[in-house]
């Protein structure tokens, strides 16, 4: 299956983790040294997820975030200069200053918010999915959302009606095992969330969430369902966020082990990624380093460009509560 | 309970509401604690610190991120016997269980005859500060004042948080207890002992003579730095704090307006449609014809919490608005 996917495909796909990767680690760093303000989720380790699923998305297909949404911002394009101001709390940041990082989104990339809401992407998924089919514009929405979110009753209420309406949107679950500092395990007597799409009449899919290639093929098939008509997908992707739940060392809970995480750090998403290129020899070492010399460079920029902006005028407090 | 009993050390809030959930525990048998990261984590603001450890999986729970089946399970188990301790990490979240509450939790009782008792403590936590953005920050007490059959509680300092958690355990009847985010730190004494905040009653904070300012929640702190302005100014302000909001101690506010003549409220929460509105609405009613000026309020204005500390900092009410609509209400 894999020898279908192209190298122009593969290139994007790394050329989008690492953008999230050295975005994520910069801002995890801000935010520790106290240029950031409130609190970061950072999307490090997960990031074949949001790589895999958003290249086969275009800037009219929509998708719902999650409070850890940096990732799928910059996997749709989002810009760095933007989201650094945003998460600045300076005006020129996508959402004025005023949502920051829970809420940062850009509407125009179909991105409809990253939510500070565990479980509110799913019914506004669906809503969107909705619209689509109804206005028959053959967009597709995508709805990220994490293993602890699929414990919310929005989760349960989209997802049966997305299937009972055969809704042109693919639920996308990032099990990272966690829900902040609860194992899975403590939180749902099931191992695979994906059991669950049996209960909503659609195919429930699971996928190594390290692995951006098999990501990439399962969400190719989920994306194509949606779009030609045939209904929703639950697509599980097993995965794992190597820094804490807020910030990168966060509160320094002992919740999971240094072992533990060590050994998903051999499963890095990104050195497996650029292992296939190598050995495909479809990017050399060379123009690997390349890419993350080039999106270092994109970070410090974004960085200036965020402590050069002004913050919002006082006058823009009450703004854009109506339209 | 005498006061010269209890032993007061200084402990910050966040402790003090330790304190309160474990002398809960202690002296109920059918206590228990329920929450997200209440148990391993010990609540993601920490003061659920050591309970687990302390009473065992057997009375302290991580649940779900199911806020609905929190708040349900408050109520069922409780209406089986039990008398929960249930968290609510945000008040925003109030927003995923609203029908647990309002629909269930607060009107059970009377729905059902008062036949059953609905003895369920909540804590849940308001307030901005923090840049935590619209979704993190609110103040949302005016969503549950107005629900017939709940109680509401706002601890300002150490020694209230651990008293009202208590009492609020205590009573026979579903209490919120409205904790404020930016006053985890605030220190104060707080007896070791078990004692309780009656529920209903309103404390006066600083008594004044010629001004009455009552503040809710963490704006007592505010409202104190605005009186020693305003003393400046020749106003003696009295201030209260209702530490209760349901049932609100009307009598405590009247009285004090009857010798002061004059009022502002202010709370954090926004001003329009705020509880504020509901506490001039009682002043007016029983102490119009003592009013020297119209009753000021002070609140936030009609936003979403921003996130960017430039706006939340200009959102969040302080003292500076406090003595600035002292001052136009006084024509000073
Ligand atoms: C309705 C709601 N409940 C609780 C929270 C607090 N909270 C923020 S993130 C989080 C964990 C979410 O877990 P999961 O959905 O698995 O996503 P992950 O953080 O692992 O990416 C929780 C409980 C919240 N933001 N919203």
């Amino acid at each position: 299956m894999s020898t279908q996917i192209s190298n122009d495909t593969l290139i994007d796909m790394h050329r989008r983790m690492v953008r999230i990767r050295l975005f994520e680690e910069t801002a995890g760093k801000m935010m520790e040294d106290g240029k950031i303000p409130g609190a970061l989720h950072l999307y490090v380790g997960e990031e074949a997820v949001a790589g895999g699923v958003m290249v086969h998305l275009s800037d009219e297909d929509q998708i719902t975030s999650t409070h850890r949404g940096h990732g799928h911002l910059i996997a749709k394009g989002g810009e760095f200069d933007q989201m650094f101001a945003e998460l600045y709390g300076r005006s020129t940041g996508y959402c004025k200053g005023k949502g920051g990082s829970m809420h940062i989104s850009n509407m125009e990339l179909g991105i409809l918010g990253a939510n500070g809401i565990v479980g509110g992407g799913p019914p506004i998924a669906m809503g969107a999915a909705f619209g689509n089919k109804f206005l028959k514009n053959n967009k597709v929405a995508v709805c990220f959302f994490g293993d602890g979110a699929s414990n919310e009753g929005s989760f349960h209420e989209a997802a049966n009606m997305a299937g009972l309406y055969k809704l042109p949107v693919v639920f996308v679950c990032e099990n990272n095992g966690f829900g902040e500092y609860t194992p899975q395990a403590n939180h749902q007597a099931i191992v695979d969330v994906a059991d669950r799409a049996a209960g909503y009449g659609m195919p429930g899919v699971i996928v190594d969430g390290m692995d951006a290639v098999a990501v990439y093929e399962a969400a190719g098939e989920a994306v194509d369902r949606a779009r030609s008509g045939k209904g929703p997908t639950l697509l599980e992707c097993k995965t794992y966020r190597f820094f804490d739940h807020v910030g990168v060392r966060g509160m320094g809970l002992t919740y999971r082990s240094d072992e533990e995480v060590e050994r998903w750090k051999k499963r890095d998403p990104i050195l497996l990624m650029e292992e296939r290129l190598l050995e495909q020899k479809v990017l050399s070492a060379e123009q690997i380093k390349a890419v993350h010399d080039i999106t270092s460079e994109e970070v410090l920029a974004g960085i200036k460009f965020a402590e050069e902006s002004p913050f919002p005028d006082p006058s823009s407090l009450t703004e854009d509560v109506y339209a | 309970m005498a006061e010269a009993q209890l032993k007061p050390r200084t402990l910050p809030y966040v402790s003090a509401i330790t304190e309160g959930v474990r002398a809960v525990m202690l002296e109920q048998p059918t206590a228990f604690v329920a929450g997200e990261d209440v148990a391993g984590a010990g609540g993601v603001y920490g003061y659920y610190a050591g309970i687990l450890d302390e009473f065992g999986p057997e009375r302290v729970y991580d649940t779900p991120i199911s806020e609905e089946g929190i708040v349900g399970l408050g109520v069922g188990s409780a209406a089986a016997g039990c008398r929960p301790i249930i968290d609510m990490m945000f008040m925003d979240f109030l927003g995923e269980c609203m029908d647990e509450v309002a629909n269930q939790m607060a009107k059970m009782r009377y729905m059902f005859g008062g036949r059953t008792k609905l003895p369920i403590t909540m804590l849940t936590m308001a307030g901005a500060g923090m840049s935590l953005a619209a979704q993190h920050s609110q103040s949302l007490e005016a969503w549950i004042c107005h629900l017939p059959g709940l109680k509401v509680v706002m601890p300002t300092t150490p020694y209230d948080a651990k008293g009202l958690i208590i009492a609020a355990a205590r009573d026979d009847n579903p209490v919120i207890v409205v904790l404020n985010k930016m006053s985890l730190a605030i220190k104060g004494e707080v007896p070791e002992e078990s004692y309780e905040i009656p529920l209903g009653k309103a404390n006066i904070v600083r008594p004044g003579t010629n001004y009455t300012i009552v503040a809710m929640g963490r704006m007592m702190h505010e409202a104190i730095k605005a009186a020693d302005e305003l003393a400046k100014l020749g106003v003696d302000a009295e201030i209260i704090d209702p530490r209760t909001l349901q049932p609100f101690d009307t009598d405590t506010v009247v009285e004090s307006v009857r010798k002061t003549h004059r009022a502002l409220i202010v709370h954090e929460a926004v001003r329009f449609g705020g509880f504020g509105g509901e506490i001039v609405a009682q002043i007016q009613e029983e102490a119009f014809d003592y009013l020297d000026a119209p009753i000021a309020r002070v609140g936030a204005p009609f936003s979403p919490v921003p996130f960017s500390p430039a706006l939340e900092k200009l959102y969040i009410p302080n003292a500076d608005n406090i003595v600035a609509a002292a001052k136009k209400q006084l024509g000073l």
